[in-house]
């Protein structure tokens, strides 16, 4: 033993000081220089490494050295990555799946024998403390590569009517390199698709010590690609890729939407949070306290499932300030290779500087922060401001960092309302000991994961995501396969170019209005009586804002009826009616949802051979064919009956100690465009699901023959369907799909128009991130496929909620 | 030795026991978590493993203890380290670094003196479970008794029982008097009062009995008598620790903190400091405000001690027995 450090222990023995505990970087150094600390990109199973190329430095934030250069990948790497993914596709989706099971495991196997050197890889590149990337990062990865491996054995039975989507672009986050990369590549490989991962430039690294795995593992070529490049706008505008995974800002998540709009690209999105902490005044403080700890400062307060937002109800509101601020007071910030340290530099100066500009808005605040911190630009303390406005840009921005707002709330209710009043919805955490306070906090936050008396709790076994603008799809869980799966009659139609002027799409009606010879009676001998149609919401018939309405012919070219010509005021009207009603449909009890569906296919029963002519009539599909068509609406009115209270959610097998339920939420207000090759099955195959699951819907009847949809009001109306949870409004389809589509209370859209239409609703969905459901111009045969899981997919959201539980500790 | 620290205690304040809300697994993940947020490594490991002897209570409590055992205690608590091992880790404090205490029966009290004073080491003090150890199922006459003539005997600090009977059937104010006899009855002597952790049922039942016990005056409050099935986990401590501090902040009295049964590595002591250091702040990491209460604990230490300073793990037979 040296004798200085023999010398030092009296004096340490007086003050008891922690001293250091360096954690080594020698294996991350020693996997470098292996690489001669420059990466080719890993393509079809090799390293490709091209003279002149333009590098990319990546650097170490703790001490700004230069670690690695990677290559700024060109044209004609990404064709190269593409095509070899897409020949390596037609091998992996058709190999058996106990065999791509058993190339996950394996890929388990080998992350676990090397998780020491991911541990060290991963923080070194982005900052992250070691203690986190050894317990948390690199533990879960595994644990994903485990869990899905499962899924990738039992696929072909529990998704027996579906198929891959083919070549997958996955873009993880740098708050997460490797476990966004992880979740997300293990589930597309799983259901049989083929990865190109775009790791971001800010931490490639851990992705390429993943190419390096997944060479080891000997995986079949071209089946992981890992590309680096700082644009991904090649890449995502590819025409050969078929489905996109991104996680990442909002403003990204939009880009990314708008750019691959109308290419039928699968699209899922993990995009920022603000996520709200309450404390109710019943909570253990000092428990609270921890959980905010966690909540905020976890992974250097980089991630999107971080506490930002503190919601303290006013009566222990200064006693948990105070707590807080002494419990803050120890943590340490210094270099990530440290282990006594809680937090590391974040990963750039930028996001340290965003911080700093936050701290200097004015926001009425008071400012406590965390002393002792490195004096370099991308180190920031654990900062607490409390007694913040909630208009201020502090509560209100998208940031990432170590910073937390608390604000007091006076009742529950104004909680749950501070809580969602918010444009994000990936988490939020509950504190209370009283039991009916937490639960109906869970159920009444609006966001894909709540916890309860916990933060930042996950496991493979439990999806991940968000709501609202936080995005759609899920990672981790059975949910989460399907966002790599597409219905096995879906072919994807052939990628071409559409040109669609977003400016000018669907902003003027084309409804031809002037005036026309009347309609004759079916005898054709005596003027007949106009049938005039009316719009129907908000539960009853409403004349069109316009005043104006237009004839539908039948194939002999008689006018059959008036339909309105419903416009923007007209679906605001729709939408408001529908939002109103929205969280009370969705609340009603499944029998009673049950119930009413029932009601409405007897009474259309009753009807049948009428609605049956008005489809022949307009149509010009033989009574046979129409008739069917009613028969087999009516057998799809059963069919979602019986659905309303068969499809709640899952107990998870996660790692807690309690339950972990996944509840199957309504997505919200829904609006749907139908297709013109089933006007009338299409319009009930497409609401009944929707209603069933607690949505309320505003919707657009087929564009030529919306009589049999718009009459059906008189069949709702004699229901007992409560006014706003169905509305129908004919007009110009693009007038409507536009209003739709740019409707921040709308929360999905289903669209079966033309390819074009479904470029708009693509492109203009960005704007609040709802999620869409298109046809791309492809038609659909509702006889035999669009129903069962496809339509309990879209027509519900999850939610993770996560119960630990327990009073018995010893004895 | 240690007299001037010493809780007045407070009226009975059912206030402080009411509407105690803990929240088991929540307690659980950040007990599990200071282990790892903390390490002390080399030098710093040392320098804590020697605080920790400074803060054990060493320890016999059995029906066969004798004079001559209770005689190898004392000796030991007074010379914890060999006088080998003090040079090699260059130990040049005047103060010799003895234990805090020794624990023993009232019985062995007396037998404790003698040794000490033998040894020269009179200034350690005697710690002495008393009350109906570990029960504490007799008369309260007789527990009280029993103080007395511990106290009589030459023990400075005593360590009571509270009664369960009263804690698991809510009769708060009942353990609440008690102890307060027992404060009484304990004179200038300190009072560490054992929760018998492992016997109460919930952790709420663990915050309240700290409460209780702290406002009827306990200098020190203890997890467990070491012969319960649970004894000292950092789940419970963690309750109590967080009591302590509340008690400091409504009275402005400093308690200490005993953990007791079951601590028998030095990695573990040193996650004890830690947690008293997080918690409740560096001045409670010292014996006047936290000990353990450990037999095996020590050999351990000495173990790893002549690791770190020889560079290689001694056999039994090179640590002097105690």
């Amino acid at each position: 033993m040296a004798g200085q450090a023999i010398l030092n222990v009296e004096s340490i023995f007086d003050n008891l000081s922690y001293g250091s505990a360096p954690d080594s970087e020698s294996a991350a150094l020693s996997w470098l220089n292996k690489h001669s600390r420059h990466f080719g990109l890993y393509i079809n199973g090799q390293w490709v490494h091209r003279d002149a190329q333009i590098t990319v430095e990546s650097r170490n934030p703790a001490n700004d050295e230069l670690l690695a250069t990677t290559v700024e990948a060109s044209e004609d790497d990404i064709n190269l990555a593409i095509s070899t993914s897409r020949e390596a596709f037609n091998i992996w989706s058709s190999l058996n799946a106990h065999v791509r099971a058993r190339y996950l495991y394996s890929i388990a196997r080998t992350l676990q024998k090397c998780q020491s050197l991911l541990a060290v890889v991963e923080a070194i590149d982005s900052g992250k403390t070691t203690r986190e990337t050894r317990a948390t990062d690199i533990p879960a990865v595994i644990r994903h590569f485990y869990h899905y491996a499962g899924w990738a054995q039992i696929k072909d039975s529990e998704l027996a009517k579906w198929k891959p989507y083919g070549v997958t672009v996955i873009l993880p986050h740098w708050s997460f390199p490797l476990l966004h990369l992880g979740s997300r590549v293990a589930a597309a490989l799983a259901t049989g698709n083929t990865v190109i991962i775009l790791p971001s430039t800010l931490a490639p690294l851990s992705a390429l010590l993943f190419a390096d795995i997944c060479s080891q593992v000997g995986l079949p070529k071209g089946v992981v690609n890992v590309v680096t490049a700082s644009k991904d706008v090649s890449l995502l505008s590819h025409p050969n890729v078929d489905k996109v995974v991104f996680a990442g800002s909002i403003e990204d998540g939009q880009r990314v939407r708008k750019l691959t709009a109308g290419t039928g690209k699968s699209l899922s999105l993990e995009l920022s949070g603000r996520c709200p902490v309450l404390v109710f005044e019943e909570a253990d403080i000092d428990s609270a306290v921890e959980g905010i700890i966690e909540a905020a400062f976890f992974n250097n307060g980089l991630s999107n499932h971080s506490g930002t937002r503190l919601l303290i109800q006013e009566t222990v509101y200064s006693q948990v300030i105070e707590k807080l601020k002494i419990r803050m007071s120890k943590l340490t910030v210094g270099k990530n290779f440290e282990k006594n340290n809680d937090q590391g530099p974040l990963i750039s100066s930028e996001v340290a500087l965003k911080l700093i500009t936050l701290l200097q808005s004015p926001h009425g605040g008071q400012v406590y922060q965390v002393e002792g911190v490195p004096n370099q630009n991308n180190y920031f303390p654990p900062t607490l401001i409390y007694d913040v406005q909630t208009s201020s840009e502090v509560y209100v921005d998208e940031f990432y960092g170590p910073l937390l707002v608390a604000v007091a709330f006076r009742t529950v209710k104004e909680g749950i309302a501070l809580a969602n009043h918010s444009v994000y919805g990936i988490a939020a955490s509950v504190w209370t000991e009283n039991i009916n306070i937490a639960l109906e906090a869970a159920s009444c936050i609006q966001a894909g994961t709540v916890w309860i008396n916990a933060h930042n709790l996950t496991d493979a076994a439990a999806g991940v995501g968000g709501c609202k603008k936080s995005g759609y799809g899920r990672s981790g869980g059975k949910r989460s396969l399907y966002d790599y799966v597409q219905p096995n009659y879906q072919n994807r139609s052939v990628p071409r170019t559409i040109n669609v002027d977003f400016n000018k799409f669907g902003t003027s009606s084309s409804a031809d209005i002037l005036p026309i010879a009347p309609p004759t009676d079916t005898a054709g001998d005596k003027l007949s009586v106009d049938k005039t149609y009316k719009l129907f919401y908000g539960g009853g018939q409403k004349r069109p804002d316009s005043g104006a309405s237009y004839p539908i012919r039948s194939a002999s070219n008689q006018v059959l009826g008036y339909v309105p010509d419903g416009g923007r005021k007209d679906i605001r009207n729709a939408v408001e009616a529908a939002d109103k009603v929205a969280r009370s449909w969705a609340k009603k009890e499944g029998h009673g949802k049950a119930q009413i569906l029932y009601f409405i296919a007897e009474n259309l029963q009753s009807r049948l051979k009428e609605f049956a002519d008005l489809i022949s009539a307009m149509t010009n599909k033989s009574k046979e064919e129409s008739t069917n068509e009613v028969e087999v609406a009516i057998q799809r009115l059963f069919y979602w009956a019986a659905y309303c209270d068969k499809y709640g959610g899952l107990v998870q097998e996660t790692s807690l100690y309690g339950l972990t339920v996944e509840k199957n939420e309504s997505v919200g207000v829904i609006g749907i465009v139908c297709p013109d090759n089933f006007p009338f099955l299409g319009f009930i195959s497409l609401v009944a699901p929707a209603i069933a699951r607690g949505n309320a819907v505003v919707i657009v009847p087929s564009n030529k023959f919306p009589l049999a949809a718009l009459g059906f009001h008189q069949i709702l109306e004699t229901s007992d369907l409560p006014g706003g949870v169905i509305n129908i409004i004919t007009g110009d389809q693009d007038v409507l799909t536009r209003t739709l589509t740019e409707h921040h209370d709308v929360n999905a859209v289903w669209y079966f128009g033309s390819a074009e239409g479904s470029k708009f609703v693509e492109f203009g969905s960005a704007g609040n991130v709802k999620a869409t459901w298109v046809s791309y111009g492809a038609e659909v045969d509702f006889i035999n496929n669009c129903d069962g899981e496809e339509l309990l997919y879209h027509s519900t959201t999850t939610k993770s909620i996560w119960m630990p539980m327990g009073d018995v500790f010893a004895n | 030795m240690m007299a001037e620290q010493i809780n007045c205690g407070c009226d009975f304040n059912e206030a402080l026991i009411k509407n105690v809300k803990i929240n088991l697994s929540a307690v659980t993940r950040r007990a599990a978590e200071i282990a790892s947020r903390r390490a002390v490594k080399k030098q710093w490991q040392a320098a804590w493993e020697l605080r920790a002897i400074s803060c054990i209570d060493l320890t016999t409590l059995a029906g066969d203890d004798t004079p001559s055992n209770v005689s190898r205690l004392c000796f030991k608590a007074a010379c914890p380290l060999s006088k080998e091992l003090m040079n090699l880790l260059k130990w040049q404090k005047e103060k010799v670094l003895t234990t805090a205490a020794v624990c023993v029966y009232p019985n062995q009290v007396k037998a404790a003196r003698e040794a000490l004073a033998k040894a020269g080491h009179l200034e350690i003090p005697i710690a002495s479970v008393a009350t109906g150890f570990p029960c504490g199922q007799t008369p309260l006459s007789s527990r009280l008794a029993e103080i007395r003539a511990a106290v009589e005997d030459g023990a400075s600090e005593i360590d009571i029982v509270i009664n369960r009977t009263y804690a698991l059937t809510g009769n708060w104010k009942g353990v609440y008097d008690e102890v307060k006899l027992m404060k009484e009855a304990c004179g200038k002597a300190h009072m560490k009062t054992i929760l018998a952790t492992g016997e109460l049922g919930s952790l709420s039942n663990i915050y309240k009995a700290s409460m209780v016990c702290m406002m009827a005056g306990a200098d020190f409050i203890k997890t467990s008598t070491g012969k319960e099935g649970v004894n000292a986990t950092f789940v419970v401590a963690l309750v109590m620790i967080r009591a302590i501090r509340d008690f400091n902040n409504i009275t402005k009295q400093k308690i200490g903190f005993k953990p007791a049964g079951g601590i028998r590595t030095a990695k573990d002591a040193c996650v004890w400091l830690s947690m008293m250091k997080e918690e409740l702040g560096e001045e409670y990491t010292s014996n006047k405000f936290f000990r353990f209460g450990a037999s095996a604990l020590l050999a351990d230490i000495e173990r790893q001690l002549y690791h770190f300073a020889t560079g290689c793990y001694p056999a039994l037979i090179d640590m002097p027995m105690g």
